[in-house]
């Protein structure tokens, strides 16, 4: 770190910030110069940005994989939740995720420091963290809250119906995706174990895939989807804004993985984009190989996943495997994510989008894979100290203990609304499409569309 | 020969494609189509103003026959098409006085077959 301080330094004073170079000689108490707190802090900013954006690529894919007549349905349960995960974090889970430390505020598995967020003037100086102030580090993960989320709209789409949705979202993201949050993030049991998830394929992805995978088996498949023993396809209407969705999706992911260094650390930052970028490539080629030799035909919906899938698998260790290693991780996963999509088809769950392979599959397999490949390392790939030693039963475990909360946690939720309000539409409503039973409202006026499915 | 046309709700295609299908008959047209009958419209609102449909989304067919296919085909229109419920729709039968494949020329029934 204090190599690249140095760095920093001499850009600031010579390019940034012409004159100010006797500033770098001085400190605030955190430990680095006010110029570097604030470069580390412009960074976590984008970084916030860029996560942010990842709202629009779920929005997107999720609208092109359906169908015209649920458009409405979709942007606007993706719109919502943006808003249900940013609110419910300040209310109550920023305070669930990070109570403090472990031993005098809480024990490691439940702990939870005050409703609402706050903070004093020390919070906006790099004595509360040498990369971020209180203020960035909270829309920082308040915008990762809402993505898990997220992860759940796709795959209970065209038939869920949307309050009883909205009320599931909130419970979840507001006290199940903070909660076991804090096991790694902040800084509980798991942390003390060594269990290691860099930018979240458990924390983020597999929790909002579990969720996704319990919704789905209760609502059960979309009208129409297996008739007769067979499978029937339901096409998505838009390739166009499925591909704009996967490329603001990587967009984010260099805010998702880059910002989860917590700092603008140059050699870090740049190692974990690459690591990330690598990946995503890696999972289209291996998508697109397994796609060709499977489907005879390469399937742009499967390749698209596969980019996606590269990226949820790098995000575990996307600080700690090498540069090959990092291509064999996306290219598994993308291969892997054309399979899995097929089998759950033929599982008879589900899934418009792909969520629960893309999220649920290769967030686990992401985990697992920094234990298989870097079992025993003790440094970050660019020279930090973990702290811990990796290990592949810890990762194991972690993997077990996020399924072992958050699928029967989501069973639980969607299963009372299930028996008490209903969670899907009457089949009337959704041959006729969710925008006109739910919102008495068409996404394309003007436009002819043609619905015989 | 005669032209059948029919209108029938868009769900049910994949059904009626089906039952014709079943009967050994392969050739027919579709087009999207906006009607109304007696089903009721339904209503929409944009931006806080309500908005009364009631040209409904449906499906035109039309297939070409020789006289021994009508019955056949009306048959598998209604099989595939009926749930019962004002809205199924309906099928109009009408003479037609010749057909010509392009292809070879064919006229008549030989050109429908």
């Amino acid at each position: 770190m204090s190599g690249s301080v140095g760095r920093f330094c001499m850009l600031a004073a010579g390019v940034l910030l012409a004159g100010a170079g006797a500033a770098c000689a001085q400190e605030d108490g955190g430990g680095v110069s006010a110029e570097m707190f604030t470069i580390n802090n412009l960074w976590m900013m984008v970084a916030t940005f860029l996560v942010f954006v990842m709202h629009l690529g779920f929005a997107t894919v999720e609208t092109g994989l359906t169908r015209a007549k649920n458009t409405v349905n979709i942007l606007f349960k993706n719109t919502a939740i943006v808003a249900i995960g940013l609110l419910t974090y300040t209310l109550v889970g920023f305070n669930l995720m990070y109570p403090g430390e472990v031993g005098t505020d809480w024990n490691g598995f439940l702990g939870f420091a005050g409703f609402g967020v706050g903070t004093d003037a020390a919070g906006l100086t790099s004595a509360y963290n040498v990369g971020y102030t209180y203020w960035t580090d909270f829309l920082f993960q308040g915008m990762f809250a809402a993505t898990a989320a997220t992860i759940v709209s796709g795959a209970v789409a065209e038939r869920v119906k949307l309050g009883p949705f909205l009320i599931f979202s909130t419970i979840y993201v507001a006290l199940v995706y903070p909660a076991v949050g804090s096991w790694k993030w902040g800084g509980g049991w798991l942390a003390e174990r060594g269990f290691h998830d860099f930018a979240g394929s458990t924390l983020v992805h597999s929790v909002g895939g579990w969720a996704a995978l319990a919704g789905v088996l209760l609502l059960g498949p979309r009208f129409g989807k297996y008739l007769n023993g067979k499978i029937r396809p339901i096409m998505g209407h838009n390739m166009p804004l499925l591909t704009i969705g996967v490329f603001l999706l990587w967009l984010g992911w260099f805010g998702f993985n880059g910002g989860s260094v917590l700092s603008a650390d140059p050699g870090a930052v740049s190692y974990v984009l690459t690591t990330t970028s690598l990946a995503a490539a890696a999972g289209i080629i291996g998508s697109m190989i397994v796609s060709w030799i499977v489907q005879k035909k390469p399937d742009l919906t499967m390749v698209l996943n596969g980019c996606l899938a590269g990226l949820v698998g790098i995000t575990a260790g996307a600080d700690l495997v090498g540069i090959r290693v990092a291509i064999l991780i996306g290219m598994i996963c993308g291969g892997v994510a054309v399979l899995s999509v097929m089998l759950f088809d033929k599982l008879r769950i589900d899934d418009p989008v792909g969520a629960t392979t893309v999220h649920l599959v290769c967030g686990v397999l992401g985990t697992l894979f920094v234990g298989v490949f870097a079992h025993g390392a003790t440094h970050a790939a660019t020279g930090g100290e973990l702290g811990y030693t990796i290990s592949i039963g810890t990762q194991l475990l972690g993997i077990a203990s996020y399924a072992a909360v958050c699928f029967p946690a989501a069973l639980l939720i969607f299963g009372v609304l299930k028996a008490t309000v209903g969670i899907r539409v009457h089949e009337d409503e959704e041959i006729k499409g969710l925008d006109i039973g739910e919102h008495g409202m068409e996404a394309y006026g003007g436009f002819q569309i043609f619905i015989s499915q | 020969m005669k032209l059948i046309v029919a209108y029938i709700q868009p769900e049910k295609l994949n059904a009626v494609k089906q039952s014709l299908y079943d009967k050994d008959i392969f050739k027919i047209s579709v087009t999207n189509a906006l009607g109304c009958g007696q089903q009721k419209g339904y209503h929409e609102s944009y931006r806080g103003v309500d908005i009364e449909v009631n040209l409904l989304k449906k499906v035109r067919i039309e297939i070409a026959v020789n006289d021994d296919f009508v019955q056949p085909t009306i048959d598998a229109i209604v099989s595939g098409a009926r749930s019962g419920k004002i809205g199924d729709g309906k099928i109009f039968v009408m003479a037609l006085d010749d057909c010509i494949r392009i292809r070879t020329g064919e006229t008549g029934n030989a050109a429908i077959g």
